[in-house]
């Protein structure tokens, strides 16, 4: 593996490998190393041209904890509003001798663009490309699952699995869906069908317009951000209708099974898609996913630039 | 100069010689013997009528680093074209008689083939107001087909008075069919493809519902219109529908839509990267049937030239367009001559006859026979060559089938009796 673009170039193996790699680092951690010398030497840079500080630290907390020196460049104002073009970008890390490029991008593709193009040779790690995948939220998604509902083989078969809110625009949700497929869990997509892509029929989901059908089945409740500017794109009548019909307030909550849990990709929008008593309640691990981003990060740099698949 | 053509085989089939002298088809007939004529050996060669293009963006005024008339004119010949039409979507827009009389004038100093100026339908392609349509058409350039072309003429209102003022002189209305309120930023076909990748959809609805709002709209005026670039299975069957209730409506297709479909955009590769997008593959075997028989009239190659800066990008940033002068006939072989759909004498109504018909370009499109205008093309059937994008008369690399192997070279390209495209044929091969 040189990239990581897509879950789909993940096998299930190459998945489980990166989950455990992961999970061995967080015992190494807990037992007082705090940062390791792995990647000493070797440069990270988190390229961003949309603004996200959540993910930009968390990343850049991980590149350090293994040793690796770090470079944030920011670059709003791609050439997709003619700033600096993409290639110009690369070209210019490429001189200056970056090992991995962590690339967040408004446009769908462009992390693909930037592997592919032959415009540089570093492994190039997507943290979010457009409205297509953003794989390592995937992967925190699926270590936290893993680690509050006590699955230690990272099989998910027969976990029943909710994400819920605009499927159409999220990039969670696509590398979401892959990833739990791979894993074996049953995924069902929560939302209006205005949010639900025409072609969904491809992904081997379950569509459900009814929350409240659907709550009381699943393991996992997956909430989705609701993004400011969808508000006058007729997706729906109003924020407080999506609120009604697709929010996980405090009924739905009550509804769910006694084992399950709440996620959320951050940041949230509370008292929109997610109440402040669900964010705030014992099924909620959003303090987790942050805190897994940061392991699941530091196994991708790990595999990607040592070459190595376990510790 | 006289050229005697010797054993050429024509579209139906027959084996004659083809004499051109003072840019006419002197004679057609068995062996002809000439002695003061270039004698070209053409066994086993096609010779077809000068291509005809109804569909060409050429770039010039304004964006000269993609394309000027000069290399547009030298790709069209390469291709087996005779004649073009250029679209207006330049800078400024041919929207006045003066910038369809320049760009006419330029089309004859380059010398290789015809361009013919298409007008644009509405001042600045902008929608609301019509362009002076009346001036470009009684202009020196002659302009009889105008187009928004990059735009849908999407107000109803506008579309009516431009189909019903063009009556009066016998013009044509050709429809880029995009409804704009389902396609803001679209970026490829909506489907499963785009599902997966997360590029807006372009779905096949905004092109079919405009296409039966001005098939009824043409109906109800009594006017010609032409859709531009059909894609979609929908639009083949709302032609079909139209033609069968006698509506004046002719359609094109483009060969990239009868050979790509979707999934070409997997890799995000922005060469792929087309208005109207590629469709599936049950699309391009309806746009096939379509063709083959005859509810679609002509291919239009929408050739549309970018420089590099504007492809070499993530897709969401890349520019519209691909290039198709120098690939078209080999496309069409591949697709429609090769799977048996279309036989020789049906490619050359399609490629030449049919638009030269419908344009009203009278030096172009005839069947091969005396005392027409020599605007032929020889065609080596049998030849394969591998497309490189750093190989082409265009000015720009824009080409979706670089390293692809495709059918049939054009040999030789007349041009009012005059010689202007000879291939190599020992290179050929």
């Amino acid at each position: 593996m040189n990239h990581l673009l897509s879950v789909n170039d993940l096998s299930k193996e190459a998945a489980i490998s990166l989950l455990t790699t992961a999970r061995e680092l967080g015992v190494v951690s807990e037992g007082g190393h705090k940062k390791l010398p792995t990647l000493r030497g070797r440069s990270v840079v988190n390229l961003f041209f949309e603004d996200s500080t959540r993910t930009r630290i968390s990343f850049e907390s991980a590149a350090k904890r293994l040793s690796a020196d770090v470079i944030n460049f920011s670059a709003k104002g791609s050439s997709v509003s003619k700033g600096e073009s993409l290639k110009d970008t690369a070209q210019t890390l490429q001189a200056m001798g970056a090992d991995a490029v962590v690339i967040r991008h408004g446009a769908s593709g462009a992390a693909q663009r930037l592997a592919d193009s032959g415009w540089i040779s570093a492994s190039v790690i997507n943290a979010g490309d457009g409205t297509h995948e953003h794989p390592t939220q995937a992967l925190l998604d699926a270590f936290t699952i893993a680690e509050k509902l006590e699955i230690s083989n990272f099989e998910f078969t027969g976990l029943r699995v909710g994400i819920v809110g605009d499927i159409l625009h999220s990039r969670v949700a696509r590398s979401n869906v892959l990833l739990l497929q791979k894993l074996g869990a049953q995924v069902t997509l929560i939302a209006p069908p205005t949010l639900i892509p025409v072609g969904v029929h491809s992904w081997g989901v379950d569509v459900n317009f009814d929350f409240d059908s659907a709550v009381g089945n699943l393991d996992v409740v997956m909430m989705l951000r609701i993004q400011s500017e969808r508000m006058n794109e007729l997706f729906f009548p109003s924020a407080r209708e999506y609120s009604r019909s697709y929010g996980l307030d405090k009924l739905r909550l009550d509804r769910m099974t006694a084992r399950s849990i709440v996620m959320h990709p951050g940041p949230m929008n509370r008292g929109l898609e997610i109440s402040a008593d669900s964010a705030d309640s014992q099924k909620s691990v959003v303090l987790s996913q942050v805190k897994n981003g940061v392991l699941v990060r530091m196994a991708v740099l790990y595999q990607l630039l040592s070459g190595a698949s376990s510790l | 100069m006289s050229y005697l053509i010797k054993a050429a085989t024509l579209s139906d089939g027959a084996v004659v010689d083809i004499l051109i002298a003072d840019g006419k088809i002197a004679r057609v007939a068995p062996d002809i013997q000439e002695s003061n004529s270039q004698i070209i050996e053409a066994s086993g060669l096609r010779a077809l009528s000068g291509l005809v293009d109804l569909h060409t963006h050429l770039r010039e005024p304004g964006r000269e680093d993609s394309e000027t008339i000069a290399s547009g004119s030298l790709a069209a010949v390469r291709g087996g074209y005779t004649a073009l039409s250029a679209m207006a979507n330049t800078s400024p827009v041919a929207d006045t008689a003066g910038v369809v009389e320049q760009v006419f004038r330029l089309g004859q100093a380059a010398g290789l083939c015809d361009v013919f100026p298409i007008g644009a339908v509405t001042q600045g392609l902008l929608g609301e107001q019509l362009a002076e349509i009346g001036a470009m058409a009684t202009s020196s350039a002659k302009v009889r087909i105008f187009s928004d072309d990059g735009k849908c003429v999407s107000n109803a209102l506008v579309m009516r008075r431009a189909l019903e003022y063009v009556k009066s002189f016998n013009g044509i209305i050709a429809q880029h069919a995009q409804e704009p309120t389902l396609t803001v930023d679209a970026q490829m076909n909506e489907g499963e493809i785009s599902s997966q990748l997360g590029l807006k959809g372009w779905p096949a609805i905004a092109e079919e519902a405009i296409i039966a709002r001005d098939i009824l709209l043409a109906e109800h005026v009594g006017s010609r219109l032409h859709i531009c670039h059909l894609t979609t299975a929908g639009g083949v069957e709302l032609v079909r529908w139209a033609k069968s209730r006698g509506i004046n409506v002719t359609a094109e297709v483009t060969p990239h839509h009868l050979l790509l479909t979707d999934e070409s955009v997997l890799g995000y590769d922005a060469v792929f990267k087309v208005n109207p997008p590629l469709r599936t593959e049950a699309d391009v075997h309806a746009l096939r049937a379509g063709l083959a028989d005859g509810t679609i009239d002509i291919v239009a190659t929408d050739h549309a030239p970018h420089p590099s800066e504007d492809k070499d990008c993530e897709w969401q940033a890349a520019a519209f367009g691909m290039l198709g002068l120098e690939t078209a006939l080999s496309v069409l072989v591949s697709t429609m001559v090769e799977t048996q759909m279309l036989d020789w004498a049906h490619l050359e109504r399609v490629m030449s006859h049919n638009p030269a018909r419908i344009a009203g370009y009278e030096s172009h499109g005839h069947p091969i026979s005396e005392g027409k205008t020599a605007n032929l093309i020889l065609v080596d059937p049998s030849a394969k060559r591998v497309i490189d994008r750093n190989k082409m008369a265009s000015k720009s690399r824009n080409t979706p089938y670089d390293g692809l192997t495709l059918p049939a070279v054009v040999t030789h390209t007349f041009f009012n009796g005059a010689l202007v495209h000879e291939v190599d044929r020992g290179a050929a091969k």
